[in-house]
Parts: C-alpha cells; sequence; structure tokens
C-alpha cells in the first residue's frame, strides 16, 4: 500500500534559466548547472582595469591558453560552494576528532624532544607553502573567467589556507599553545639550506602572471610531487620514526589530495585536448617547472625518506601525466 | 623542550594561523610580488597593526557556512515543493526580484572575482585572509540567489537570462558599470568603494529593502536567503570598517585620497540606490517603509554617527550629502516615471500605483507627492484606461558617469531637470548632477570609456537601430512576455488563474504606443 499526497500541481513554463537551457536544453537543471555556468559577465566592459592596463575585465588573454569554451572545463565532485562547504564540514569533523583525541593525551607532547624537533623540521614548514598556495588559487580565482574553473580555485584557495592551519595546529600541540614550536619552525623555512630552495620555487610562483602557469605549476606539479611524497613516503617514514600518531593530523591532508586529483585531472584533460597548441604550452611548461620542483624537494627526501622516494613520485606524476598527451622526467624513472 | 612562555591569547593564536605563515620574502622582490599596492599612492607603513575584523579558522568556516547552507536549500526545497510562488502577497511582487537578479546578483559574482583578486594583490596576510574569506561568500551569494530564484523563473517571464541582460540591458549598464568601476581601481579603492563605502555605509539601503520586502511579501525562498546571508554580511561590514580605519591611522597623506573615493563612492551608491528606493516605494505590494523613511534612518542617522565618528582621522560627511539627503523625496519618483515610460525595454512590468497606493505615498511623501508627482500618474492612468497607455519611444540622455538618463531634478527647484555638461578633449559629456560631473573631472581617461547603451544602439553596436530588434534580440527580452505593463500581461494573467479570477480583457492588449 501507498499514500497519495493531493498536492495543487503546477505546470511550469520553462525549466530552467535561458543561458543554461541553451547549453543543456530546456530540462530542469542540477543545482550544480544553475551555479556554475555563465554567471560571468562577458562583454561590454565600460573600464580597463588601472592595475593591468593591457587587458579588460575578465579577460581570457590572461592566460595564454585558448580555449574554445573555457567551460568545457568542469567540475567532476560538482561542487558549488553549498556542497563544497558540505563536504569540507564533514572531512574537518574528522580532522577534529583525530586533533581532540592527540591533544587529550598529549599524543605529541609525549614524543622524544629528537622527534619533536624532526616534525618541527621536516613537516610544519609546509604551511608556509600552504600559504603561497593559497595566493596563487585566489589569483587564478580572480583571474579565471568561467565560473567553473574560477570556482574550483577559490575553493582550492581556501582549502590550502585550511590545511597550513592543521599543519600549524601540530607545532602548537607540540609547544602546548605558546607558539614556541611555530617560530621555530619559521625559523627553518627562512635559513635551514633544506628548504631554500622550497622557499625560492614559491616565491618564484608568487611573480608568475600567466594564471593557467600558475594552476598547473602549483596545483599539478608541486603538489604531485609534494603530497605523495610528504604525506604517503614521509608519513611512512616518520611512523618508523615513532611518530606514527602525526598520521591522524594528516589524514585530512591525503583525503584531500586523493579528492583533488579528480578536479586537476579534469582541467588538464579538457585543457591539452581542446587543441594542440594548448597541449605544447602545457609541455613547455612541464619541461620548465617540473625538474625545478622535484630539485627543491630533494633536500627534504634526502633528509627523511632518500631520494628512491621521491624518484617513485615522479614516475607516478610522469604515468598521470602521459594520459593527457605530456611528458615529465619521470618517466624513464 | 621546557615550556615556560604563556599560552596565546585568541588574537594571537588566530594571527598565527593566518598572518604568521606569511614570510619576508628575500628571493623575489617585495613590490614584485605585490605590485599593485602601491600606485594608488597609499602608504601602508606597518601591516602588523592590521586589526582581524574578525577570527575565524578554515575548519570553523566550512562547519559554520555548512550548517546554514544545510537549512537554507531544506527551505528551497520545501518551497518548490509546495510551489511556494503561489503565496506570495501579489504577482507584482516579483518584479521586484527580476530587478534583483538582473541587477543586484550579477554584482555579487563580481564581488567574488573583485575579492579574489585583492585577496591576492594586498602584503598584509591578515588582510588577505579577510578579503577572501569575502570572495568565496560572494561566490555564496551569487549560487544560492540563482536558486533561490530559480523556482519564480519556472513560473514566470523576466528571470530567464539575467547574466546576458546584465551585460547588455540600458538600465543594467548603471549596476554593472558602478561595479566595473570599483574593479577596475586599485586594490585600496576596491576596499573603499565596496567594503567600506557600500557594505558598511549603504548596504541597509540595498539589502534591507529587498529582504524586508520580501519577507513583507510572503516571499520564504528570497527571505530565508537573506537571514542566512546575515552573518556573512556581518563581517564583511566589518571589514569595511576596519579597512578604513586601519588605511587612515597608517598615515596622514592618506587621508586627502580617501576623502575622495568617499566622496566618490557615497555619491556613485546614492546614484545605484535609485533603483530601490523605486522598488521600495513602487514595486512592493506590501510595503516596508518609504524610500524616504529608509533614508532618514540608514542614512541620515546611522551614516551621521559614522562620519562623526570618523572626524578624528580628519574625514568630514560626504560631498554633496545635502543633495542627496533632499533628494529621498524625490528620486524614487522620478525613477518609476521613468521606467512606467520605458516599460517596452525591461525584463520586468511597470504599472501606475492603485488609489490607495497613491494615497499611502501621498502620506509618505508629503511635500512632494501631490505636488509633483500624483497629478502625472493620474493623468497617465486615466490615459491608460481609456486604452492610450503611456510609452516614450525617444532613446534618454543618460549621464556620463552613473548611466541613469538624466531624469533628477535640481535640489533647490523640483520643476527643473539637473543636467551638467563640458567639454573634454573636444568632445561633449552630459551629467546628471555636480557629482557625477566632479567624478568624471577627477577621471576622465577613465569614464570617457564608459560603454553607454543608448549611444551604442545609436552607433549600430546591439544588433539592431529600432528599440524592438534591439530588445528582442539583443536583450533576449521576450517581447509581450518579459515587458509593457503588467495589467493584462502573461504574468498577471496567470497570477488571477491561480488565484481562481478572470482576467478583465478590457485591460489586456495595451501595448500600442510601443510599436
Amino acid at each position: 500500500m501507498s499514500i497519495e499526497i493531493k498536492t495543487n500541481s503546477v505546470e511550469p513554463i520553462r525549466q530552467t534559466y535561458g543561458h543554461i537551457a541553451r547549453r543543456f536544453g530546456d530540462k530542469p537543471a542540477s543545482r550544480y548547472q544553475e551555479a556554475s555556468y555563465d554567471l560571468e559577465a562577458k562583454t561590454n566592459f565600460h573600464y580597463r582595469p588601472l592595475w593591468d592596463s593591457e587587458h579588460g575585465l575578465n579577460d581570457p588573454n590572461r592566460t595564454a591558453i585558448r580555449m574554445e569554451d573555457w567551460y568545457a572545463v568542469t567540475d567532476p565532485r560538482q561542487f558549488y560552494y553549498g556542497a563544497y562547504v558540505g563536504n569540507r564540514a564533514k572531512m574537518q569533523e574528522a580532522a577534529e576528532t583525530s586533533f581532540g583525541f592527540c591533544e587529550k593525551r598529549n599524543l605529541l607532547g609525549r614524543l622524544p624532544e629528537e622527534t619533536q624537533k624532526q616534525l618541527l623540521r621536516l613537516l610544519v614548514p609546509l604551511r608556509h607553502v600552504e600559504l603561497g598556495a593559497n595566493m596563487n588559487n585566489s589569483k587564478a580565482a580572480g583571474d579565471a573567467t568561467a565560473t567553473t574553473v574560477a570556482q574550483m580555485h577559490i575553493y582550492q584557495a581556501m582549502d590550502r589556507l585550511g590545511i597550513g592551519q592543521y599543519l600549524s595546529r601540530i607545532a602548537l600541540m607540540i609547544d602546548g599553545s605558546t607558539g614556541t614550536s611555530l617560530d621555530e619552525s619559521k625559523g627553518y623555512w627562512m635559513d635551514d639550506a633544506l628548504w631554500q630552495p622550497m622557499r625560492k620555487l614559491v616565491e618564484d610562483t608568487l611573480v608568475m602572471q600567466d594564471w593557467f602557469e600558475l594552476s598547473l605549476v602549483q596545483n599539478v606539479l608541486m603538489d604531485g610531487l609534494l603530497y605523495p611524497l610528504v604525506y604517503e613516503k614521509m608519513d611512512q617514514w616518520l611512523g618508523e620514526q615513532d611518530a606514527e600518531d602525526v598520521s591522524m593530523l594528516t589524514e585530512f591532508m591525503r583525503d584531500w589530495y586523493k579528492e583533488s586529483l579528480r578536479w586537476t585531472n579534469a582541467m588538464l584533460k579538457a585543457v591539452a585536448a581542446d587543441s594542440e597548441a594548448n597541449r605544447e604550452l602545457l609541455q613547455t611548461w612541464i619541461d620548465h617547472w617540473e625538474p625545478r620542483v622535484y630539485d627543491a624537494l630533494k633536500p627534504l627526501a634526502e633528509a627523511s625518506t632518500g631520494v628512491e622516494a621521491l624518484d617513485e613520485t615522479r614516475a607516478q606524476l610522469a604515468t598521470r601525466l602521459k594520459k593527457f598527451g605530456l611528458n615529465s622526467q619521470g618517466v624513464s624513472a | 623542550m621546557p615550556v615556560k612562555n604563556k599560552k596565546l591569547n585568541l588574537k594571537d593564536k588566530y594571527q598565527y594561523l593566518t598572518r604568521d605563515m606569511a614570510w619576508e620574502p628575500s628571493y623575489q622582490k617585495k613590490e614584485d610580488i605585490f605590485p599593485n599596492e602601491s600606485f594608488e599612492g597609499i602608504k601602508i607603513t606597518d601591516w602588523s597593526q592590521w586589526e582581524d575584523p574578525f577570527r575565524l579558522t578554515m575548519d570553523a568556516y566550512w562547519k559554520y557556512q555548512a550548517e546554514k547552507e544545510k537549512k537554507l536549500y531544506a527551505i528551497f526545497d520545501a518551497f518548490a515543493q509546495n510551489n511556494g510562488h503561489q503565496n506570495i502577497s501579489d504577482a507584482r511582487y516579483v518584479n521586484a526580484l527580476k530587478l534583483f537578479l538582473t541587477g543586484v546578483s550579477p554584482l555579487e559574482h563580481a564581488a567574488f572575482q573583485g575579492y579574489a583578486r585583492v585577496g591576492r594583490d594586498f602584503s598584509g596576510a591578515g588582510a588577505r585572509v579577510a578579503c577572501q574569506m569575502q570572495a568565496i561568500d560572494e561566490l555564496r551569494h551569487s549560487q544560492t540567489q540563482q536558486h533561490a530564484m530559480s523556482h519564480y523563473n519556472k513560473h514566470f517571464n523576466g528571470l530567464h537570462d539575467a547574466a546576458h541582460m546584465h551585460d547588455r540591458v540600458w538600465f543594467l549598464s548603471v549596476p554593472k558599470s558602478f561595479f566595473d568601476d570599483a574593479r577596475t581601481a586599485g586594490p585600496f579603492e576596491f576596499l573603499t568603494a565596496i567594503s567600506f563605502s557600500f557594505e558598511y555605509v549603504l548596504t541597509n539601503l540595498l539589502f534591507v529593502p529587498f529582504m524586508s520586502g520580501a519577507a513583507y511579501n510572503g516571499d520564504m525562498a528570497t527571505v530565508t536567503f537573506g537571514f542566512s546571508a546575515q552573518s556573512d554580511e556581518a563581517r564583511h561590514m566589518t571589514l569595511g570598517l576596519e579597512v578604513i580605519k586601519f588605511i587612515l591611522e597608517q598615515h596622514e597623506d592618506n587621508v586627502p585620497i580617501v576623502q575622495r573615493w568617499i566622496d566618490k563612492w557615497f555619491w556613485r551608491g546614492f546614484r545605484l540606490l535609485s533603483l530601490v528606493g523605486m522598488m521600495m516605494d513602487y514595486m512592493l505590494p506590501n510595503r516596508v517603509m518609504s524610500w524616504a523613511e529608509a533614508w532618514e534612518v540608514y542614512y541620515e542617522q546611522n551614516g551621521g554617527a559614522l562620519f562623526k565618528d570618523l572626524e578624528r582621522y580628519g574625514i568630514r560627511p560626504p560631498k554633496y550629502q545635502d543633495v542627496a539627503n533632499d533628494a529621498k523625496n524625490h528620486v524614487s519618483h522620478q525613477a518609476w516615471a521613468t521606467f512606467y515610460q520605458y516599460g517596452h525595454a525591461t525584463n520586468f512590468h511597470t504599472w501606475m500605483p492603485e488609489k490607495d497606493e497613491l494615497d499611502w505615498l501621498s502620506q509618505k511623501y508629503p511635500e512632494t507627492f501631490d505636488k509633483y508627482y500624483r497629478p502625472r500618474f493620474e493623468y497617465w492612468a486615466k490615459e491608460h484606461a481609456e486604452g492610450r497607455r503611456f510609452y516614450n519611444n525617444t532613446l534618454p540622455q543618460l549621464c556620463q558617469v552613473c548611466q541613469i538618463p538624466t531624469i533628477f531634478t535640481e535640489k533647490d527647484d523640483p520643476t527643473v531637470l539637473s543636467h551638467r555638461q563640458i567639454v573634454h578633449e573636444g568632445e561633449r559629456y552630459h551629467f546628471c548632477s555636480d557629482g557625477c560631473c566632479d567624478i568624471f573631472e577627477d577621471e576622465p581617461e577613465k569614464y570617457v570609456q564608459a560603454w553607454l547603451p543608448v549611444h551604442q544602439i545609436y552607433q549600430g553596436n546591439c544588433e539592431g537601430g529600432d528599440v524592438e530588434t534591439v530588445v528582442s534580440k539583443y536583450y533576449h527580452i521576450n517581447i509581450g512576455e518579459d515587458n509593457f505593463e503588467y495589467i493584462g500581461s502573461p504574468d498577471h494573467k496567470r497570477w488571477l488563474s491561480i488565484k481562481g479570477k478572470q482576467s478583465d480583457d478590457k485591460e489586456s492588449g495595451s501595448s500600442q504606443d510601443a510599436a
């Protein structure tokens, strides 16, 4: 048996907005579609920017990549704002449980001093890399034209701020929330020879102009080597150094990176497939930047996992890029 | 390690979790990393003086915002499932939503883009983070507004192509040029324009009228959005005040620059709000308060207190504030009279107020309404009743700066149109006021670029030389559905049938003047 509630049904005069119907036909649209397509201004801009007289507002020429339609780049996660914060709220709830557990039992405070120092020297300085990633993604969000692309970058920017904050809290747990460990860790970032190639690389990205090149370097090449190296290989290595509890505190990063691969891969695929010129340009950028990223991470690998681990992640990145018709040096490894 | 230091307080802890992640660069020059920070002439001597306007780490942000979204979308779903559009006060109300979706929602998206950019531009990390949070909030508003209006779009005309119209339609160049102006300015002017002048000083005159209007008129979807966005707006307002105080405290040379921006953005905001004034006084079947009352409370009283507070920095109230205060008794009537005449070129319907509505206006505007406006409106109503609904087929002269037709009158004489003109490099430019003319004279190289819709039509850049072609082909306004008089419109007929009434055929088909 089923019960049937009588409702006053009304025939709609149209199923969705005109700009959505022109892309997908006049049929009921998803929330992602109505939130993500053709919302930005496209034409008849009134004034040229005082801060960049060579370009207009929402100017697709802020990158050398040419797309027939930037809306070919979409988010496989179908994140509009509501879906995004809903997902992250669940992830942070799990992270909060882990941080609470560690804090309650003082798991980090009980680690040997030498291990604590390793965490402050090898792991926590990555909070500065995250802030660089935050800035770079905010730039891409401001420069990208299509909303499908721009919104993925602002989510990424805020994620990186959040990850930087989780890394900072690891140090705050070690120093009992006094900030001394964060000061110590920042000292390594500024002066320790181990971090200088990476700090230089991050500063070099902060002066890049082309937002798509920047997104490629930041979200594909840097993250593509750094995240597997640090949060997989170094995570295991830290476990061997009696710091396995830290794994709980970096679970967010592992889950996050796995998820981020979905949109970065979709973006690369769409852009590389759009034209041979795009693919060639991506290849030029990869040839230029991938070895620099590798070199910037080498001292970190040498001080922890060994360079073989970095070579393995490099090979993984090469395999991943290969799927989009792109090559990187790790392929021969 | 020995832990001797004191535990961090909340403020210091938040700084460790935000600005302390930044560092003094040494491999690249600071001015290359932040190239846009100095060209406006604003002097920042010490970014560490920046007071974080709110302390929200990302984990807390995700959590709070997700809770808000969950509640909001539950209401949207219920609204659609129960055909909530049938419970509004009157279908004329939906025209306010048409104005909102085409005039305001695209600005939310432009704000997202603008804040994402300045969220990268400042060398102070505290300010960057606050701007980025506003960027993602503005994206939220842009998207939730699409979702809130989605159901209305399925049952009413005129909501179907907002972003397309925003780029093209004559009156939408008013809000668009306002935001283009801010986004093309440097980062400090952008924040003075949007965070301070708009969000802090004037937001109660934009947001509150639309959201209260929704509440008074049974629009559960929009009013729920309004409540949900309130705490975001509170954060944005706090940022606006912090920005202005910070810039003013940093260096005395900043004061005259900021004063000029406040003058400019107050005036631009005031002109933009004419559209809201007309919405409040004419488009809400259940009225919240009059525009003049709103102006008195939210600008004259609140703004007055604010500028009193800023006196100690050497800031005076905005130039031409007296003109704006005087205009509160006129602008809504002048704007509605204009839109009524050009109702064939709008994506919403216009109408003459009914008798009780005219009486309300007479009561709210005792000094001006009966004397200057009621006779004209009663004449137009009579013309309409006799089958001669009035439309004006001559395209209006637009102000070069605010882009509103030059419809406003002189402060000391409401029977004289306010019109200014100057010649700049051999070209003559027209303005609605001294306020707009001053803005032009400060930056003529910027405002000569303006994309003026009427000029563009006459220059043949809008897919046709006649109004009908421009309106249908270029604007995507569906003729006979979206535009013209409300009485007898498809929206009106649909509403009558929802309410179980017959439409009166005598009243329809009254668009003959506009062809």
